[in-house]
């Protein structure tokens, strides 16, 4: 069959001109491909997580409301399943604990959390892996979060100790399992996930309560409500009935650890989909508009005689449309497939961080038809003034060729011109005037490229100044050692007297709810020393605040959220001893990037609760040759329930953060390459193919190479030096929108760019340019003078 | 000219054959032509389209290589040239006049001349070569805003404004009108005239021929006929 059978003689014609025009098609199609492929990653990201967490949470009843209290007796069960709207209930035990791994010389911590001694819990199921729960019936077995299983390679059979509540306990694995509540299991004092370091333990309720003397009580209560329950209402009811025996605050799943950093993570994804495809969008529609707006032209002759022929206007419009939407299919087909493959490896990406039993990845077929149809659109969008300027030409003008280009007098005539600039130059700075909106937009599309890159890049300058500046500066101390209970502060002597120690200073803290007229939120009030020096606060300068004798420091945040002011006296619901509530005048507003900070003089906060003089923990400062020693003494030490260690916390964090930059990096500078190559290379071949004659008479004229291809780069040299600054300026711009879009409680980032940024983005986006440029000279030295000149224009 | 002119060749060609190859199909563009031009010397090329000459003119100009033969300027032998020195040749002592003008349309007519001054050795002022074309008035104007004609003078101010030892015209009045024909050939003769520039003519328009020295017909790539015009005529007596 040959191919004028199936194929019309015009669209004969579309598949030699794709042939012809091939790499500046192939320069969109991967601009549009970037489109296509960062909204399927990220919306897909984004669905496969929701859809995962949604499913694990259902499946395995991840409860709605959350409580802890110091210590209540179970028979408050009937009263709390009672509550209106509650449709499950578990009193658990939580008890923290420090491990004693094998191959680790300084101590896990971690969680024990007591399950049913049979059947399952009502809520906040187990997921089992490998093997099974532990038995009621022998003690010392226990079910362990899969993640730590895997970083420690333990299975059903392996043994490990750990000091639980004073005790320690030989423990044997039965099973590996994963929970809804520890998706994100960080351990306190960490700001990325450690597997090594930090673990879940599941034991039955009566071995846990045997440990930590519980016997007919419980410290943890996790609810599950009704669909139609107003949980704000159940949180009341509850804080109630658990105040008498220090309820801490209920609170929702919003204020759980796990789920907000899954949420974080979710709005982050959504942003992401909402912000960078359009980008790619925007610059294929320009390119199309460019490189049809020049085909037509050069075809103008072709177009009247089709028309003259009797081809009627949709026909005529049809066949350049057909042309765009054959270039956003391979663009489509290609974002398809790259999309499909860095999806999977961001889903991998976070199955490293997140802890689940099963991935679900939700049908996307929709998804795949939106991203083809919204590229389709954006680039029919484009190439419409184009088309239209086809459709509306007469068929006895398109005939004709059209008027030679007018350039208008800009920079004519003057002297001062001819004495700054070459002729050579003034052609391409006349060139360069003489379209202002395409060199505005050609200007725009590389400044994106450069404003991609610093958004992209700038978080890391941001997340090096939390760690660099504001850790050193504030978290001083190598480790954080936290009691089971509040004690008197001889404690503080026995921490000083453990091995490698050389300084320690205690720190006392309390959970309460703070409240500004309607604005309220839970945390914890830190008291400190005066002077402390190993845990310091800083203003907003970053400047060591003395802590004065009254009043509250609030950090930045919960300034914000409270609407807090110097000066304003804020409500302090005390969630422990009692929950008394008192107001106490703001005295400072200090600088903080981790979770909600409200601090006050350890002495100050002592009054405030009334129960005398307790320390919480303390912060050490260890003799770096001691390590070792230090750690084997607090393993054995019963007093100590959890130890932060800041150092490692730091080495991870930055390890993982490491990590990142270089995924991250080859990932957006290769987004921003071809968005870099598809503006410059097209502009360079769209610049040759009007200025040919140009160059063939300059060539003819006794110009070298070298100096015509100086035209074509000038022009180009100035518009992507002239992105450069218009890109700092937009990347500056977004990446402010990150740095608001992505506050939380959990986190605020700091928003901070280097002029390095700058500069790489600008490297990145000048070096692809000049490549680009190069594949287009190329050209140039291959111009045919005798043949261009012999043809008329 | 005078005789002792004559004697000092200043474009020699020796059996000049060129052979295009488009895929498989050898084209014999040149089939031996030889010829020799003298300073101050004004040579028409004649022929029917695909004859061989605009060929011939741009081996000479530096713009193409022959295949086989010799091309001298002066002592400089084009055969034998890189393309940079090609590029300096042309540079240096070539000015070309086209069909289709070539101006820059982003250069005003006087920056296109001084485009030219900028890199030649020792130029004339741009002005004084727009002058000899008669176009000092319209020296701002950009070749959109100049008719066919005035953008050839343009071209032709643009190719002496060098001082070039020679200068090639392939068909600069083809798309012209008589009238305006007449005030190009005027200007070209001019140039000949006062600054003794060496000048090769391609033309369709038989009665052109009368003008030159001498005449070069050109036919399947040879050179059928070379006459030597006893009686010049005036380019204003030109019969279109």
């Amino acid at each position: 069959m040959s191919p004028g059978s199936f194929l019309g003689t015009l669209d004969r014609k579309l598949l030699r001109d794709l042939a012809r025009i091939w790499s500046q098609s192939l320069a969109i199609a991967l601009v549009m491909a970037c489109g296509v492929a960062t909204l399927i990653i990220a919306l897909g990201a984004y669905r496969a997580l929701e859809e995962t967490r949604s499913a694990f949470y259902d499946r395995y009843r991840f409860a709605h409301v959350f409580a802890s209290v110091t210590r209540a007796p179970l028979n408050l069960r009937a009263a709390i399943a009672g509550l209106d709207g509650v449709s499950g209930v578990e009193l658990r035990i939580v008890r923290p604990a420090v491990l004693d791994m094998q191959g680790m010389a300084e101590p896990a911590t971690g969680v024990v959390v007591s399950i049913p001694d049979v059947g399952e819990p009502a809520v906040n199921r187990l997921y089992i892996r490998s093997g099974r729960l532990p038995s009621a019936v022998r003690r010392g077995e226990v079910a362990v979060s899969e993640s730590f299983a895997t970083a420690h390679r333990m299975e059903p059979g392996s043994t490990f100790s750990a000091l639980i509540d004073g005790r320690k306990q030989t423990l044997t694995v039965t099973g590996i399992v994963l929970s809804p509540e520890y998706i994100y299991a960080l351990a306190p004092g960490d700001m990325v996930p450690d597997q090594r370091r930090f673990g879940v333990f599941f034991m039955p309720r009566t071995v846990l309560a045997g440990i930590a003397e519980m016997d007919g009580a419980f410290n943890d209560v996790a609810l599950r409500v009704r669909r139609d329950a107003k949980p704000a209402q159940i949180i009341d009811a509850l804080d109630d009935l658990l105040r008498p025996y220090g309820g801490r605050g209920a609170y929702e799943r919003a204020d759980q650890m796990s789920h907000a950093f899954l949420d974080n993570e979710l709005v982050q994804l959504r942003a992401s989909a909402i912000v960078v495809p359009p980008i790619f969008l925007f610059v294929s529609a320009f390119l199309v508009n460019m490189i049809l707006s020049r085909m037509i032209a050069l075809e103008r002759e072709q177009i009247g005689l089709l028309k003259a022929l009797g081809y009627g206007r949709a026909a005529i419009a049809g066949h350049y449309a057909k042309l765009v939407v054959l270039i956003c299919l391979c663009g489509v087909m290609l974002g398809f497939a790259a999309g499909n493959w860095l999806g999977f490896g961001l889903t991998r990406l976070y199955a490293r961080f997140f802890s689940f039993p099963f991935l679900i990845f939700p049908q996307n077929a929709d998804l795949y038809l939106i991203s083809a149809g919204i590229t389709v659109a954006a680039a029919l969008a484009g190439a419409t003034r184009a088309i239209w300027g086809v459709v509306a030409l007469p068929a006895a003008v398109a005939m004709r060729a059209p008027a030679p280009t007018r350039y208008r007098s800009v920079l004519a005539g003057g002297r001062l011109l001819h004495l700054l600039f070459s002729q050579l130059t003034v052609m391409a700075l006349r060139h360069l005037f003489r379209w202002p909106a395409r060199s505005a937009l050609t200007t725009l599309g590389t400044s994106l490229s450069v404003a991609l890159l610093v958004t992209a890049l700038f978080s890391f300058d941001s997340v090096d100044f939390m760690v660099d500046t504001v850790f050193s500066r504030t978290e001083r101390q190598h480790a954080t050692l936290t009691f089971g209970n509040d004690r008197s502060p001889r404690a503080l002597q026995s921490v000083e007297k453990l091995p490698g120690v050389l300084r320690a200073e205690p720190f006392r803290a309390t959970a309460v709810k703070l409240r500004n007229k309607n604005h309220e939120r839970r945390m914890s009030i830190l008291g400190l020393p005066a002077q402390t020096d190993l845990q310091r606060i800083l203003d907003l300068d970053l400047q060591p605040v003395r802590l004065p004798e009254r009043g509250l420091l609030v950090s930045e945040r919960v300034a914000d959220v409270l609407k807090l002011g110097l000066g304003d006296r804020v409500e302090v619901g005390l969630l422990e001893h009692g929950g008394r509530s008192v107001f106490v005048p703001v005295t400072s507003i200090v600088q903080s990037y981790v979770g909600l900070t409200a601090v006050m003089d350890i002495g100050a906060l002592d009054r405030l609760i009334g129960d005398g003089r307790r320390i919480s923990g303390a912060y050490i400062l260890a003799d770096s040759s001691k390590l070792e020693t230090l750690y084997r003494a607090v393993k054995q030490t019963p007093a100590i329930a959890g130890i932060a260690l800041k150092e490692i916390s730091r080495s991870r964090f930055r390890e993982t953060i490491g990590e990142n930059i270089s995924i991250m990096m080859s990932v957006y500078v290769g987004l921003a390459a071809i968005i870099t190559f598809g503006v410059v290379y097209n502009s360079a071949r769209i610049q040759f193919s009007e200025r040919a004659r140009e160059f063939a008479s300059l060539r003819v004229l006794g110009f070298t190479r070298a100096e015509v291809s100086a035209v074509l780069v000038i022009e180009l040299a100035l518009i992507v030096l002239a992105a450069q600054p218009l890109g700092w300026l937009l990347g500056y711009g977004f990446a402010w929108l990150v740095v608001e879009g992505s506050q939380s409680d959990l986190f605020r980032i700091p928003f901070i760019i280097e002029t390095s940024t700058f500069a790489v983005a600008s490297l990145v986006v000048l070096g692809v340019a000049a490549i680009s440029v190069l594949f287009v000279q190329q050209r140039v030295n291959r111009l045919d003078m005798v043949r261009v000149l012999k043809t008329r224009e | 000219m005078n005789k002792q002119d004559m004697t000092k060749p200043v474009f020699s060609a020796q059996d000049v054959t060129k052979v295009y190859r488009s895929g498989d199909v050898e084209v014999h563009a040149l089939r031996g032509v030889s010829l020799e031009l003298f300073e101050g010397e004004m040579a028409v090329l004649l022929g029917p389209s695909g004859s061989g000459k605009s060929t011939f003119l741009n081996i000479m100009g530096g713009l193409d290589q022959a295949t086989r033969g010799t091309v001298r300027f002066r002592d400089l032998e084009l055969t034998a040239c890189s393309e940079s020195q090609l590029t300096r040749y042309r540079r240096n002592h070539v000015g070309f006049v086209f069909q289709f003008y070539n101006l820059i349309p982003s250069l005003t007519a006087w920056e296109n001349v001084s485009l030219v001054t900028e890199i030649a050795r020792d130029p004339m002022d741009p002005g004084e070569a727009l002058e000899l074309v008669g176009l000092k008035e319209r020296m701002q104007h950009f070749p959109a805003q100049l008719s066919g004609g005035e953008q050839q003078r343009v071209a032709i101010a643009r190719a002496i404004a060098k001082k070039p030892e020679v200068l090639l015209c392939d068909e600069p009045t083809g798309a012209l009108d008589s009238k305006t024909g007449i005030f190009v050939l005027e200007a070209l003769s001019r140039i000949n005239r006062e600054l003794g520039t060496t000048t090769a003519l391609i033309t369709h328009n038989a009665g052109i021929q009368r003008i030159a020295h001498r005449v070069f017909s050109f036919l399947d790539g040879r050179i059928a006929e070379t006459r030597v015009n006893e009686t010049r005529i005036e380019p204003a007596d030109v019969t279109w």
